[in-house]
Formats: C-alpha cells, sequence, structure tokens
C-alpha cells in the first residue's frame, strides 16, 4: 500500500465514521425535542419517556461522534499537512465558527441529558433547541469547507502560501448552498427513517404500543419531508457539479465522449481502460435535460480532460447510482407513510408501510457515505480542486499504512460496541416498562 | 511589538490553558480511577464518574479550539508539528477515542458489571497516559527538537526524525509531571465536590500526596535537561518564582484545608508552567526555526479569527457558567440520587 494510498483510505474512514454519528447528532436532537414538546402540548407521558431514552443514546452516539470528530481535525495536519498549511487561513474560518457552534452543542447537550429535574420545563426544553440548532450549525460550516475544496476561490496564492485571503472565500463558494442543504436533509431522511424503521420493527414484533407509536411518529415527523425533498436538492447539486466541476459530472454520469444531447444512464459499469460504460439503461437526452435544462445541450465527456485528472470513475458512477436509487426508495416510502397519515390512518397498523419502513431503514446512511464517495472520490486527483493535488498534500511521513490500520481496527471495534450498546437499550424499551 | 499575530498567538493560549485547568482535571479524574483504593474504592469511582459526566464533552471542545486556531493562524506550525510528531498525537488521539468511548459505554447502564469493569479500566489507563504523551509533546516543541526534526524530514532517518524528539528522557518527565498536576487539580476539585466527610478527607490526602509529587517531578525535569534549565533562566523569572510560591502555597492549603483557596493556587501553578513555557519560547512557536511572524496567516484571517473568538466568548462564556453553576450546586455522590436520566450507574454493591 503506497503512503498516500494509505492516507486517503485513513481519511475516508475516519470521515465515514465521523459522518454517521454526526447526522445523528444533527437529526436526533430535533427528534427529541418534538417528543419533548408534544409531551407539554399534549400531557401525553409516554413522550416525555420518548425523549428521555432518545436522549439515553445521545448521550453516548454524541460522545463517539466527538472523539471521532477531534479524531479528524488533528488528521487534517497527520494525513494532510502541506494542504492544512495552503488552506488553513481559509477553511480555518468556517472551522472555527464550527468550532463554535459544537462548544455551544456540547455545553447544552450536557445541560439537556443531565438537568431534567434540575431546571424548569421550560429551560429543558429551549436546551434541547439549542442543541438542535447548534447541530445543524456545525453541519453548515464544515460542509462550508468541503465546499470550498470543491469550488474554491477568494485566496491569493503566491508560492505555495495563502497571502490574501477573502474572509469569507470559504463561505461563499458557488457550491455551498446546494451541499449544505442537502447534507442538511440528508441527516434528516437518513436518521428519521432509521428510526422510524426500528420502531416499526418493534412493533411488527408486538412491542408495547403506546411508546412505539408516537415514537414513529416523532421519527416520521423529521425523517419523511427530508426524504421527500431530497431527490429535488440533489438535482440541484447536480447542476452545480455541472457547472462548476465537468470531470466530476462526468464521472458520475458515466459519460466519456462528449455527447450533444446525451442520455441519462441508470445502472451500468465504467470501464475506463474501453472508455465506455457497460450495462446501462439508457434515457435519451435526459442528462442534458438535467445538466443544463435543454435536450440537445452538450456534455462534455471524460476523454475532453486529460487523462491525469481523471477520479477513479467506477466507484463514482457506481456511487452516484447507488445514492438515487435509495433515495427514489426512500422519498416513496415516505409518500406512502404522508399519505396514510393525511388518509388519517393509524401508520402503527399499517403492516405494509411498516415493513416498507423497516427496509428503508439503513438506505440513508448508505446513501450518506455513497454521496460522499461522489464528491470526495470525484474530486480525485484533486485535494482542493484545480489547486493542490492530493499527491502534493500528503504527509512526507513514511508508513502512513500503520495509523491508517490503527485508526480502522480501533473504529471498527468501536462500531461493534456501539451497535451492541445501542441494541441492549434498544432492548430495553421492548420490555414492559410502564409508560 | 504586539501585533495581530502576537494577540493570536496570547488568544490561543489562554484557550490551551482553559483546557489544562478543564479538560486536565478531567484527565486527572481518570488516574484517581486508576488508583482508587481502599474500601470506598467504589464511591471514588463514582464520585468521579459523576463529577465528570456533564462536563467533559464541554471541557473538550477547549483542545479542538486550540487546534483548529493553531491551524487556521498558524498553518506552518501546524504542518510541522502534524509531520514530526505525528506518532505520538496520533497515539493522543487513540487516548481520546478510547477514553470517551469507555466512559460513555460504561455510563450507559445497559452492561454486565465485567463489561462495565472493563469499560472502567480502560477509561482510566486511557486518562492516564494520554496527558502524559501530550506533556511529552510540549516538551519536545519546547526543547528545539521538533524544530531540529523537521529540518531533516524526508532524510529517510526515521527514528531520528519521528520518534526521538518526543522519546526522550526530558519529554518524557514533563509528560509525568503533566499526569501528576492533573491529579492535583482533579483531587482538589473532588474535595469540593462531595458532601461525604471520608471521600472528602481521602481526596485531599490523595490532593495532597500528588502536589507534593508534582513538586518533585518539576525538579527532575528540570535536572534532566540542560534545554529545561536554559528554559526556566530564559524566561522571565516571574514564572519560576510565582510557580514555587503557588506549589507551597497548594500545599499549605491543603493541609490547612483551605480547598478552595487550593484549587485557586493548584491551577496558578498549572499556569504559570503553561506561560513559562510558552515565554520561554518567544518569539518562536517552534524554537530556532519558526517565529510567530513567519508563520502568521494573512491578516484578514486572523482579525475574522478574532472576532469570532470574541463573539464565541461573548456566547460561550455565559453558558459554561450556566452549566457549571448548574452541576455545582449539587454535593456528589448522593447514594440513590435518581440518576434513572443518563447519569451514570452505580454498581451494585
Ligand atoms: C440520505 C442521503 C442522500 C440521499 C437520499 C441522496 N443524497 Fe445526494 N448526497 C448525499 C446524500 C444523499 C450526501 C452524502 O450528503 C452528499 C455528499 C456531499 C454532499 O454535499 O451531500 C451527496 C452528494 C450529492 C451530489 C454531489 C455533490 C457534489 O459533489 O458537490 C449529487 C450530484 C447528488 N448528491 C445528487 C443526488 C440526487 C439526484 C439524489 C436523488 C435521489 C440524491 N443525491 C439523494
Ligand atoms: C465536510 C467536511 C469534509 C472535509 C473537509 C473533507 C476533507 C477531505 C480531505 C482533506 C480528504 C483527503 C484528500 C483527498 O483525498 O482529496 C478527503 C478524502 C476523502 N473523504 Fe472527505 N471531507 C469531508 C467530508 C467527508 C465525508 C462526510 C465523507 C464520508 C464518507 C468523506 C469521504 C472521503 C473519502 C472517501 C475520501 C478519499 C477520497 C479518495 O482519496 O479517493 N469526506 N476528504
Ligand atoms: C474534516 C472534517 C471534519 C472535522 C475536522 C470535524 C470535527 C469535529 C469535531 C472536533 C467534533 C467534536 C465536537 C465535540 O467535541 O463536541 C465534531 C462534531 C460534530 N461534527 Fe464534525 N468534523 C468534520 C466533518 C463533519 C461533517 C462532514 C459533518 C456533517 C455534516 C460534521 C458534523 C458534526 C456534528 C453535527 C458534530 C456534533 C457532534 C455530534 O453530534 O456527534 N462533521 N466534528
Amino acid at each position: 500500500m503506497t503512503d498516500l494510498f494509505a492516507a486517503r483510505a485513513d481519511m475516508a474512514v475516519s470521515l465515514g465514521f465521523h459522518i454517521v454519528f454526526a447526522e445523528i447528532g444533527i437529526a436526533l436532537p430535533v427528534m427529541m425535542v418534538l417528543a419533548e414538546w408534544m409531551a407539554r402540548r399534549t400531557g401525553q407521558q409516554e413522550y416525555r419517556e420518548l425523549a428521555k431514552r432518545w436522549a439515553k443514546g445521545v448521550a453516548v452516539l454524541f460522545a463517539v461522534g466527538a472523539v471521532s470528530g477531534t479524531v479528524l481535525s488533528f488528521e487534517l495536519g497527520l494525513l494532510w499537512p502541506r494542504f492544512m498549511q495552503l488552506a488553513g487561513p481559509v477553511v480555518g474560518i468556517p472551522f472555527s465558527l464550527e468550532t463554535l457552534a459544537f462548544f455551544t452543542e456540547a455545553i447544552f447537550l450536557g445541560v439537556y441529558l443531565y438537568a431534567w429535574d434540575r431546571i424548569s420545563a421550560r429551560a429543558h426544553l429551549a436546551a434541547g433547541i439549542i442543541v438542535a440548532m447548534s447541530g445543524a450549525a456545525s453541519a453548515v460550516f464544515v460542509v462550508m469547507v468541503n465546499a470550498w475544496m470543491n469550488a474554491p476561490g477568494g485566496a491569493v496564492i503566491e508560492a505555495g502560501h495563502i497571502v490574501r485571503v477573502n474572509v469569507l472565500a470559504g463561505m461563499e463558494s458557488p457550491v455551498a448552498f446546494a451541499q449544505v442543504v442537502h447534507m442538511l436533509l440528508a441527516a434528516y431522511a437518513a436518521i428519521g427513517l432509521a428510526v422510524a424503521g426500528i420502531h416499526a420493527l418493534l412493533i411488527l414484533r408486538g412491542a408495547r404500543l403506546g411508546l412505539h407509536r408516537r415514537a414513529l411518529v416523532v421519527a416520521l415527523m423529521v425523517g419523511a419531508p427530508a426524504a421527500i425533498l431530497e431527490p429535488l436538492s440533489g438535482d440541484l447539486n447536480g447542476h452545480v457539479v455541472a457547472r462548476t466541476q465537468p470531470v466530476k459530472l462526468a464521472a458520475l454520469e458515466g459519460q466519456f465522449h462528449t455527447e450533444r444531447g446525451a442520455p441519462l444512464r441508470i445502472g451500468g459499469w465504467p470501464d475506463e481502460a474501453a472508455a465506455e460504460t457497460r450495462y446501462a439503461i439508457e434515457i435519451p437526452r435526459l442528462l442534458s435535460v438535467l445538466a443544463y435544462e435543454h435536450p440537445d445541450a452538450t456534455v462534455r465527456g471524460l476523454l475532453d480532460f486529460p487523462r491525469g485528472d481523471w477520479p477513479p470513475v467506477a466507484p463514482v458512477h457506481a456511487g452516484f447510482q447507488l445514492m438515487v436509487a435509495l433515495g427514489s426508495m426512500m422519498a416513496l416510502v415516505s409518500l406512502w407513510g404522508g399519505w396514510t397519515a393525511l388518509r388519517k390512518r393509524d401508520i402503527a397498523s399499517q403492516r405494509g408501510l411498516l415493513r416498507a419502513l423497516v427496509i428503508v431503514a439503513p438506505f440513508g446512511v448508505i446513501a450518506t457515505e455513497a454521496g460522499w464517495t461522489v464528491t470526495e472520490v470525484g474530486r480525485q486527483p484533486w485535494i482542493v480542486q484545480g489547486v493542490m493535488r492530493t499527491s502534493e498534500a500528503v504527509s512526507p511521513m513514511p508508513g502512513l499504512t500503520a495509523p491508517f490500520l490503527t485508526f480502522t481496527l480501533l473504529y471498527f471495534g468501536l462500531g461493534l460496541i456501539v451497535v451492541a450498546v445501542i441494541r441492549s437499550m434498544v432492548r430495553e424499551t421492548e420490555g414492559a416498562a410502564p409508560a | 511589538m504586539i501585533g495581530l499575530p502576537e494577540l493570536t498567538a496570547v488568544v490561543m493560549l489562554v484557550v490551551l490553558n482553559a483546557y489544562v485547568l478543564t479538560g486536565g482535571a478531567d484527565f486527572g479524574g481518570g488516574v484517581w480511577d486508576l488508583l482508587a483504593a481502599g474500601p470506598n474504592r467504589d464511591r471514588q469511582r463514582d464520585l468521579i464518574a459523576a463529577a465528570i459526566g456533564p462536563i467533559w464533552e464541554a471541557n473538550h471542545v477547549w483542545l479542538v479550539i486550540a487546534v483548529v486556531m493553531c491551524f487556521t493562524a498558524f498553518p506552518t506550525v501546524f504542518a510541522t508539528f502534524g509531520t514530526v510528531l505525528h506518532v505520538p498525537l496520533a497515539l493522543v488521539l487513540v487516548g481520546i477515542v478510547c477514553r470517551g468511548a469507555a466512559f460513555v459505554f460504561r455510563s450507559s447502564g445497559t452492561q454486565s458489571i465485567t463489561a462495565r469493569r472493563v469499560w472502567g479500566r480502560t477509561f482510566a489507563i486511557a486518562s492516564t497516559l494520554t496527558p502524559l504523551l501530550l506533556g511529552a509533546v510540549v516538551a519536545a516543541v519546547s526543547t528545539g527538537a521538533v524544530g531540529r526534526a523537521a529540518e531533516r524530514i524526508g532524510s529517510g532517518e526515521y527514528l531520528g526524525v519521528y520518534v526521538r524528539p518526543w522519546l526522550a528522557p526530558f519529554p518524557m518527565s514533563v509528560g509525568v509531571l503533566t499526569v501528576a498536576l492533573f491529579a492535583t487539580l482533579a483531587a482538589i476539585y473532588l474535595t469540593l465536590v462531595t458532601s461525604d466527610p471520608s471521600l472528602r478527607q481521602e481526596f485531599r490526602n490523595r490532593a495532597l500526596v500528588s502536589a507534593l509529587v508534582s513538586v518533585a517531578l518539576g525538579g527532575v525535569s528540570v535536572a534532566l535537561s540542560h534545554d529545561a534549565a536554559e528554559m526556566l533562566t530564559g524566561s522571565h523569572p516571574i514564572f519560576p518564582a510565582g510557580g514555587a510560591l503557588a506549589a507551597a502555597l497548594t500545599v499549605w492549603c491543603l493541609w490547612t484545608r483551605r480547598f478552595k483557596l487550593a484549587r485557586a493556587a493548584a491551577s496558578a501553578l498549572v499556569s504559570l508552567v503553561l506561560w513559562g513555557w510558552a515565554a520561554s519560547m518567544y518569539p518562536y512557536l517552534v524554537p530556532d526555526m519558526i517565529t510567530i511572524r513567519a508563520a502568521a496567516a494573512p491578516a484578514g484571517t486572523l482579525e475574522a479569527l478574532l472576532w469570532i473568538t470574541a463573539a464565541g466568548a461573548l456566547i460561550l462564556i455565559p453558558s459554561l457558567l450556566y452549566l457549571l453553576r448548574l452541576f455545582a450546586k449539587r454535593t456528589l455522590p448522593v447514594h440513590g440520587e435518581a440518576r434513572a436520566d443518563t447519569g451514570p450507574a452505580q454498581e451494585p454493591r
């Protein structure tokens, strides 16, 4: 394994791990607050109990998010010192704002989790709202960093140093808005539907309905609207990528030849050597429409660009297909749920819908990993699009395979334990604890 | 001359200071978990867990702020540390992950007693080794070894560049000193939050011992390295003099059971060590290699960073005080206190 590959893999594992907990940290507080608010409004104690049970999980999950995030902030320097040397003054601004946001989040989470009976109900709810808002703010700022890497601007670089910056550069990237919206919706959709799926499963297994029906409703209130909006938001991402990162667009669509009226390819496997995408279902002209709003628009193919600027095409294309497929199913199931609710049917008694919810439960997190693969692998060979190559950024320290293996093992073990702990917490709610 | 870069460096040092006082005490709590002994062993551990529970994540963010400030304001320094100190920093990260995760797993209260023992041990051991390495890293920077190693990056000399700067007697002695200082802070803090006279007595004795051990280790560190001696003479005499005074005051207060004053004195001691370290390097950030000025990011970045920090302080300091007030009011540990929510589960006895 080359050091460059080890560093990339290390980064991918660390981010792929962190993002799961980050999404939980963004979405679960919203659900807790909703449940607590419903408890106040309806006077039904089940909602309060639900909020407390979710809070128990959040205490564990947030801590894992915090430690894995700390690892990331150091890893930027351990793995990519030259990138940080160059980009620190620009990306540091949104990163600082992110730090501010999750400091706020950590403080008020401490209040929320440990002070149920120490402060007034209203103050407690307010603490929860602050946690939910600062979780979202963390995501907004950190995704802006990524947006700058994808479409950098606003910095004057001389001899490998940034000599002048527009301090908003990190935040004004043309792709920032699309990425931020898409990421936030992804978090609400992924975690909302995942939690809904868990409670649907418990209901199907005959667990006490009182708690789980309410849990299902609250989780769907967060997850379903986001899952329905996510494909629309993804369409915007597609437009923006077409405008700012044509190579990435070509890779994610498996478009090798420049073409007028390019078709949309569904599935298929890009063969870089042969420069063609095989076995795909092609829908004529749709890609031109989706990317440039015109059936005859020209879509530039990979062969238009130097070979050295290509990302690995297959994973990018496959990741994109996977994200879209999973996202479509999540949206459909969410529409089904919404339709059921509109007709004032009790969701918890629709066994077909419950089964569908169980099936899509893991889709959101998988789609998130796939989507980030598209974004990050699709940016290769650049760490900062058009400015610095990943190979120029990597640490000169030999033996980077060792930290890669260490952190992979560590996260693998940690992941298993987290799953076991959460499972035993869920099991507890399955039993007949009094409501 | 004090300009933007110096001001930023000072703010960074304030942040680090907050980290060593708050996060440091949390690490120290883990040390006392490791060293818990006697018939009260389990209650000592419960006290530590209950005291750390609501605040450790917030305390921990100070470290992240320092890191972010470092790469924003002094990117070259961050790159140099990240490269030369990769090994100890990666180990610190492993420690941070194990410690935080083990702590919440133990507190989640859903597992068997054996599992909780394992988490308790992991938490305690990681809490002890992590500050040891952090102290060693800090010491390695001040001796100039990091700067010298950085000039040989790419020379193919692995041990000389990536290991020896920090795996040497002086950095290690500072590492042990760090552990002892953090343990002192923690023990004093624990005397203040418990209402149980026997626990208070136990932690008072522990505080006294660790304070004396810190003084001895401070002496060892100085003796171990002429760099260190140079460091002491190189910086303003106020730091060693003040440090000695604070150490004496800490011991006296503990002896006479003035715990609040003891905490102030011990905090002053730790802070003086930190500021003395920084003053001895001025105007360098990496001694003999990179000055504050040379490393500084463009003025626009520094200004924005300072504004963000100021705005942050405005939001965060009141919030933090609110959090601390909320939990300082209680006295720990209260047997059978309703900790059904998320508080650390008590080991059945
Ligand atoms: C629940 C998760 C989820 C779902 C259902 C979708 N996405 Fe997505 N997508 C993400 C989660 C995600 C992500 C992980 O959050 C990414 C990675 C970077 C980003 O900003 O969002 C992403 C990136 C991403 C990008 C690349 C952006 C860039 O590189 O700048 C595009 C073009 C799309 N998405 C398009 C779509 C479309 C057309 C979807 C239709 C169903 C879709 N996504 C569903
Ligand atoms: C928003 C914050 C993020 C930032 C600042 C960021 C930054 C980086 C950096 C610096 C690299 C290494 C250089 C490179 O390979 O280009 C990288 C690579 C990578 N990141 Fe991200 N990333 C972010 C989010 C994510 C997330 C959430 C994932 C989740 C899966 C992810 C997946 C990856 C992958 C797979 C790579 C390796 C790509 C390759 O080398 O082929 N990233 N990222
Ligand atoms: C290179 C990229 C990243 C770095 C350096 C980073 C850093 C961190 C750090 C240090 C924390 C710990 C906060 C604490 O101690 O409480 C954290 C937490 C968090 N991060 Fe990241 N992060 C990165 C990527 C991301 C991404 C891609 C997202 C999501 C969109 C994200 C969202 C969050 C959230 C919501 C939290 C709050 C903690 C939680 O809820 O688990 N981060 N991050």
